[in-house]
């Protein structure tokens, strides 16, 4: 690291001690409170960048005591599990939308009043309409929006100098050989392959509703599947991509902008049609009365507009706030602006698609049962 | 004991009598319940222990199987007036059931358990997890002086399909077969049970897989562990020691860094493949495909289990008096003879031992098929833990749970009745 990336990373870092120096002052007390909060979320530079921007100047503030436990991946079936044994442990859970809708809908988490237990965006909006779309349940407090989307390769001989633009390029194997890694779950890829077989964005869940709907989409599939590689760990795309073992591959946007950016790999991204989800918070129901008013206010600090924003500087993923966007600045030990690399970035979301959390809840079993037969054939 | 035969002298009639007077057998039988009594004392806190910590979670994730008692809980007076329906008819149910159905819907979402109940039905009728969810904002609007049947199918159309109430009738019981049918590629009609489309099925074929492959790994595992083991076996201690260590060097070594190196060697770009390349043997438009196939998970988890076929066969090998050898070797045997008639036969048991060993760990195993199987190197453990973790069917992961566990518990018996499991030994 050089010298003046060295300052500028100091310089950066000392931003956001201002930022919460000057928001101190109309930080409530909290009364009656627990002092320590046991978070859920998913290890790895998500989690740092959680803590970076909200759990570290909280416990700054308040003295809150933090203990991580990296369980989202499984946090719907653990936290099923504690809710069963009747002891509950975790206090404030990071999941994914689908997930969030899950909890909600068993009982397990809590709902949210959101104008009254969130704080309004700096533009005095009022929190629901600050973060619009991406309020998808009564329990989910949203961070983020990330997206899935596809990274290819910019060093292919066989493509003649010809770049993927459109996600149908993932499906010509004429124009663009060679493999290519695709989720081994059929959320997103019966999507994409029903739009490249002619399907327009708005009938895609019809046509997917119709008994022949999903066997049009693995037989589109199907017109790829000897060169495909399924990956079921989001970390699987980069590694194959920067191994060359595939061309190009879908995995999340933040993923990528690690290869491209971090470690400096020949790999490019194709935001076409990238299918955007949620991440965020959840509460589990029926916390006892000072943990849940620790973690309430804790809520309230870690999603304002500005904390949000702050999440930005450490991974590329958008925050889910209207009001934040303008203040996302640049990465922290990079130095780049992070504004072209947001999945929200005007130019990145020309076509795009949101998960469908309704229509999959409904369809999910069926459909996994028949993909997965699909797959072993 | 021999003591007090011995002292009695055998009378022409009565019982036989200890010493002290007393019947023989009776004061026989009191030795050894105080025995016994003591032996069971001993053992108590590992017996606990299993049952707490092992068997009765067991037992309880095996009996989701079979559970269903959240549909006649969420709608008791559904399921009773649904009695007198017949499934069979394409009719709807009469009024009286849609106005059970209201009643009981009332308490159910007031208790949050209608989305629940949604999820549960979701998993024998697609559609059901958002009809209970919206069921919640058509209830508010409903006006309870009139028929309830028009209501609900305005509210959604889904009311006025027969298959949704064939589902509810048949899914209404307190036990249910539908998981372990499920499991099976089979599912439960108004006609009675059918298999599914062709085009669904899985489970099954998972299953044979799961056998065939780990019968195979098992197989490999004996094939390269043996000479291993006899070289342990017979080399002076020293040399032994060190191809000891170079054996359990990998096995102390993280799963998932091993696994993460067969990524490395064996991909198409990978070191093996280069070097094909490189030699000629391969050309690079045409490199091999080891990885994310059969191929990969056979190949990854031999490597992994290898030790475990080793080790036993090693403490049993080491028993083996290297004379045996010499002797039928000096009555005129030949190498080979020597080997087949006389050592091969003695090592039986850890063979034994090290196949079972290696065949039930492979057919549990779960996180490398997941990571270097593919498509086609995936066993029934996968499906399992999806179902544990990500699609939270614990009913059918516990059903897939439950005849993974039958079919082991009957190639043991196979196993038993053939090679017999007293000739297994660690040592």
């Amino acid at each position: 690291m050089s010298l003046r990336t060295l300052v500028s990373a100091a310089a950066l870092a000392l931003l956001p001690v201002g930022a919460t120096l000057a928001f101190a002052e109309d930080l409530p007390p909290c009364e009656g409170c627990a002092d320590a909060i046991t978070a859920v979320s998913w290890g790895g530079a998500y989690q740092t960048s959680q803590q970076k921007a909200y759990s570290e100047p909280y416990a700054a503030l308040t003295g809150t005591k933090f203990t991580w436990d990296e369980s989202s991946n499984e946090a719907v079936a653990k936290l099923r599990a504690q809710f069963e044994a009747g002891n509950v442990t975790w206090d404030l859970v990071d999941v994914e939308g689908p997930d969030s809708q899950r909890l909600c809908d068993e009982g397990l988490a809590m709902p949210i009043d959101f104008d009254k237990d969130l704080a309004p965006g700096n533009d005095g909006s009022t929190p629901t309409k600050d973060f619009g779309d991406s309020l998808i349940n009564d329990c989910f407090v949203p961070q983020i929006w990330f997206s899935t989307t596809f990274g290819y390769r910019t060093d292919v001989a066989e493509w003649n100098g010809a770049v993927p633009t459109s996600i149908c390029d993932v499906f010509d194997l004429q124009k663009f050989p060679g493999k290519r890694s695709l989720e081994k779950r059929p959320k997103k890829n019966l999507e994409w392959a029903l739009l490249c077989d002619g399907v327009a964005k708005a009938d895609l869940y019809d046509v997917l509703s119709t008994p022949e709907g999903v066997d049009r989409a693995l037989k589109k599939l199907g017109t790829i599947k000897d060169s495909v590689v399924w990956w079921s760990a989001g970390a699987e795309t980069p590694q194959l991509l920067a191994d060359k073992e595939v061309v190009m591959g879908s995995t999340y946007n933040g993923r990528l902008f690690s290869v491209i950016e971090e470690q400096h790999q020949p790999v490019a991204m194709l935001w076409d049609y990238e299918v955007f989800d949620f991440d965020g918070w959840i509460v589990p129901n029926n916390l006892p009365d000072d943990r849940k008013a620790r973690v309430l206010h804790f809520l309230r600090f870690a999603t304002d507009t500005q904390r949000l924003a702050d999440q930005a500087k450490y991974i590329s993923y958008g925050p889910a706030r209207a009001s934040s966007q303008p203040l996302v600045g640049k990465h922290v030990s990079l130095g780049i602006e992070m504004a072209p690399h947001m999945p929200t970035n005007p130019a990145n979301m020309k076509n795009y698609l949101i998960n469908n959390i309704e229509w999959w809840a409904d369809n999910q079993d069926e459909v996994e049962a028949k993909f997965q037969a699909w797959l072993t054939q | 004991m021999t003591d007090a035969t011995a002292g009695t002298a055998p009378r022409a009639s009565g019982p036989m009598l200890a010493a002290d007077g007393r019947p023989l057998k009776a004061s026989l039988r009191r030795a050894l319940r105080a025995q016994k009594l003591r032996a069971l004392l001993l053992i108590a806190p590992l017996l606990v222990f299993v049952l707490v910590t092992f068997i009765l979670p067991i037992g309880d994730m095996l009996f989701r199987a079979v559970e269903n008692e959240i549909v006649p809980q969420t709608l008791p007076k559904t399921v009773v007036a649904l009695r007198d329906w017949d499934p069979k008819t394409a009719e709807l149910p009469g009024e009286p059931v849609f106005a059970a159905l209201h009643d009981d819907l009332v308490v159910a979402v007031e208790a949050k358990t209608n989305t629940r109940l949604g999820q549960r039905l979701n998993y024998e009728y697609s559609g059901f997890s958002s009809l209970m969810r919206g069921v919640a904002r058509d209830l508010k609007k409903m006006d309870t002086s009139q028929p309830f049947k028009e209501q609900f199918i305005a509210g959604d159309k889904k009311w006025s399909d027969p298959a949704v109430w064939q589902t509810l009738k048949l899914f209404s019981g307190n036990y249910t077969s539908g998981y372990i049918l499920n499991a099976l590629d089979m599912q439960l009609t108004t006609d009675g049970i059918q298999m599914k489309p062709a085009q669904d099925r899985i489970y099954v074929k998972l299953f044979l897989r799961t056998m065939a492959m780990s019968l195979g790994i098992t197989f490999l595992c004996l094939l390269l562990g043996y000479p291993i083991a006899f070289l342990l076996a017979s080399l002076p201690l020293r040399s032994s020691n060190l191809i000891l260590i170079l054996v359990l060097l990998p096995f102390w070594t993280s799963l998932l860094v091993r696994t993460a190196s067969w990524k490395v060697l064996l991909q198409q770009q990978g070191v093996i493949n280069d070097i094909l390349v490189w030699l000629g043997l391969v050309s690079d438009a045409n490199r091999l495909v080891m990885i994310n196939n059969a191929t990969g998970t056979t190949i990854a988890m031999t490597h992994i289990l290898l030790p475990f076929m080793i080790l036993p066969l090693f403490s049993v090998m080491k028993t083996i008096p290297p004379s045996y050898m010499r002797a039928a070797k000096s009555l005129g045997a030949n190498d080979w003879t020597a080997f087949w008639r006389v050592y091969f036969p003695q090592s039986i048991p850890g063979v034994g031992a090290g196949a079972i060993l290696c065949f039930i760990l492979a057919i549990g195993y779960y996180i490398t098929p997941e990571l270097v199987g593919g498509t086609s190197g995936v066993f029934i453990s996968n499906r399992i833990a999806y179902h544990i973790s990500t699609s939270l069917n614990w009913g059918l992961a516990a059903a897939l749970a439950t005849l993974l566990l039958i079919v082991v518990l009957a190639l043991y018996w196979t196993y038993d009745r053939i090679v017999g499991i007293d000739n297994v030994k660690l040592g």
